[in-house]
């Protein structure tokens, strides 16, 4: 167990070593830094000014040099500041997490909410018309984009109430705050219940076919205790994964659905940092976005362990 | 094989998914001759014109008639759709057989740069790269390409290692043919069942994920009428007065998205027999 920690641990690493070379890099592809950006809009070109801005923003050294720069900077908790505001990095990205963290939570136990027990009942009733119907609402969940979904949401506030939820920090009353996060939350995680009751539905009746549920049928266990106490445990197993996995991909449709709702979260930030180039900030909101991924990923493996006595970490 | 009609009674649904995509395969390909108007041709006059007998989904602030635009986006969709799903097939294919059947150093170099593309969700990454390469119409495609290749190769691999241990291929090695005769003789006819599985999954998730991008302004620029596109910036301001122009192009996307769907699931249950209930 403990060479296997270490041994994921390294291979962690390793990982996300690989992915700060490929954004570093991929970043540096990108005709035109900042500097041009400022100077075509300010229509203004003498070269000294613009050679001494590149120096300040340390974009006049060599590339090693700044990745070096970045990677020991951000070992000791320095992530360079923002092009665009002049602030430190964490000033611009810390405040954000929360609004992001409280989006994703949200629509995570949305997905978990709807999907396992939906797919649970697909499974159960395995072919019949509520089955059928509950597998096409699940494969529109996978095939609505969830910008349009937003939009037609907010389309449905105007009709409804005649205007639009606008995003603010401080919510003025309960059903405001629920509404403020729960519809953009909703409309992330749709498509992850969608996924999720997919797979809750297969695993189950891939274990509904297994013996000791014919036994626990036979020795007059009810329906209902038989489902969920019996099969849907051992159900879960490949369903933690993938909600393992959609925690991680949440950032994904919460780059269009904050986009769409105004949210002033990571997401939307990173969208409009890669418009800006503001290097600093899109190659550290990559990092904590690929940091969440494999820690995620990590935690998984971990509880596979824990949910599966036969599985043997390391072994 | 069965005929069509067994086939359809078979899977209802994917037999559904089949037609959804054939119409849309069938509007890219004839978009000239279906729209009834130019998709670029702007009209100030017509202006966020309401939908009538002559525009049945309306027109656009510019003008420009929304069903003609839907109809030629679905050439940009498809062809997105369709050829990153391709390249990022034939990488993955070519580098999950190589690393499946090679082993050794180059299987797990391999692995691991697998993990690190693995690591970023596919927006994100498709993203970064569409931003690093500019927008246009094949950065757009190589963009949503690169994130494919891992996932298509992973499955490829395990077929491979799969396929590797039957009875076939080590006859076959032990007649003495050549590794490379081994690959392309027998293991590559092998893996055509689980590609067109995963590739038709993943064709609808690339229409996705162009529509995102696009969407985003970072995917095919103007004046490509791309769905994504069509939704941006412009849809959002007029949503109040003008909401044809939300709902017609994000129905093409959801439809054409659900066909493919529909038609992989089917797909999967035909050709992958474990899946078979």
């Amino acid at each position: 167990m403990g060479a296997y920690l270490v041994r994921r641990f390294g291979l962690m690493l390793l990982t996300l070593f690989g992915i700060s070379l490929i954004i570093f890099v991929l970043l540096r592809l990108v005709p035109g830094n900042i500097v041009d950006i400022l100077f075509d809009s300010a229509g203004m070109v003498n070269p000294a000014d613009k050679a001494r801005i590149e120096q300040e923003l340390g974009l006049d050294r060599s590339l090693p040099m700044q990745y070096a720069a970045w990677i020991g900077g951000m070992v000791q908790g320095d992530l360079g500041f923002s092009y665009v505001s002049e602030k430190s990095a964490w000033a611009e990205i810390g405040p954000r997490i929360p609004v992001s963290a409280r989006l994703a939570g949200t629509a995570l136990l949305f997905a978990i909410a709807i999907g396992v027990p939906l797919g649970v009942i697909s499974a159960v009733r395995q072919n019949s018309a509520l089955d059928y119907a509950l597998r096409v609402m699940s494969l529109s969940g996978l095939s609505v984009p969830s910008f349009w979904l937003g939009l037609l949401v907010l389309m449905a506030f105007v009709a409804l109430f005649g205007a639009m939820p606008i995003y603010t920090q401080e919510s003025r009353t309960w059903t405001e705050a629920i509404l403020l996060v729960l519809v953009p939350a909703a409309t992330v995680g749709f498509r992850s219940s969608a996924l999720i009751m997919r797979l809750t539905r297969s695993a189950m009746l891939e274990v509904l076919r297994q013996d000791y549920i014919r036994t626990a049928h036979a020795k007059g266990a009810y329906p209902r205790a038989v489902n969920y106490r019996h099969a849907l445990r051992n159900a879960m197993l490949p369903v933690v994964t993938v909600i393992g996995m959609e925690a991680a991909f949440l950032a994904g449709g919460l780059i269009v659905t904050e986009t769409v709702f105004n949210i002033p979260g990571l997401a939307r930030f990173l969208v409009e940092s890669i418009r800006n180039r503001d290097y600093p900030i899109v190659q550290n909101l990559v990092m904590l976005i690929a940091f969440l991924v494999v820690t995620i990923n990590f935690v998984v493996d971990l509880m596979y362990a824990a949910l599966d006595p036969r599985i043997r970490v390391g072994g | 094989m069965a005929r069509p009609l067994d086939l359809a009674r078979r899977f209802p649904l994917g037999a559904v998914g089949a037609v959804i995509m054939v119409v849309f395969v069938g509007a890219a390909i004839c978009a000239d001759v279906v729209a009834p108007f130019s998709p670029l041709t702007t009209n100030p006059a017509l202006s966020l014109a309401r939908p009538d007998a002559l525009h049945p989904f309306g027109a656009d602030a510019m003008g420009r008639d929304i069903l003609s635009r839907i109809l030629h986006g679905a050439r940009i969709s498809l062809a997105v759709g369709i050829f990153s799903t391709m390249i990022g097939a034939l990488f993955g294919v070519t580098i999950g057989i190589a690393s499946g059947f090679i082993g050794g150093w180059f299987d797990l170099v391999v692995q691991r740069l697998t993990d690190i593309l693995q690591a970023l969700p596919v927006l994100v990454l498709a993203l970064v790269m569409s931003a690093a390469l500019g927008p246009s119409l094949p950065n757009t495609i190589i963009a949503i390409s690169i994130p494919l290749i891992p996932y298509v190769s992973r499955v490829i691999r395990a077929n491979t290692l799969a396929l590797r241990e039957l009875a076939f291929v080590e006859s076959a090695e032990a007649t003495g043919m050549t590794r490379w005769r081994i690959a392309i003789r027998h293991i590559l006819p092998n893996t055509l069942a689980p590609l067109i599985v995963i590739a038709t999954a993943q064709l609808g998730s690339t229409i996705l994920t162009e529509a995102s991008l696009s969407f985003l302004g970072l995917g095919v620029p103007e004046p490509y009428p791309s769905w994504g596109r069509m939704l941006s910036d412009s849809a959002a301001e007029y949503m109040r007065t003008a909401p044809w122009l939300v709902i017609f192009p994000g129905l093409a996307i959801s439809l054409a998205v659900f066909g493919t769907n529909m038609l992989g699931d089917a797909l999967r249950d035909l050709l992958d027999p474990r899946q078979r209930s």
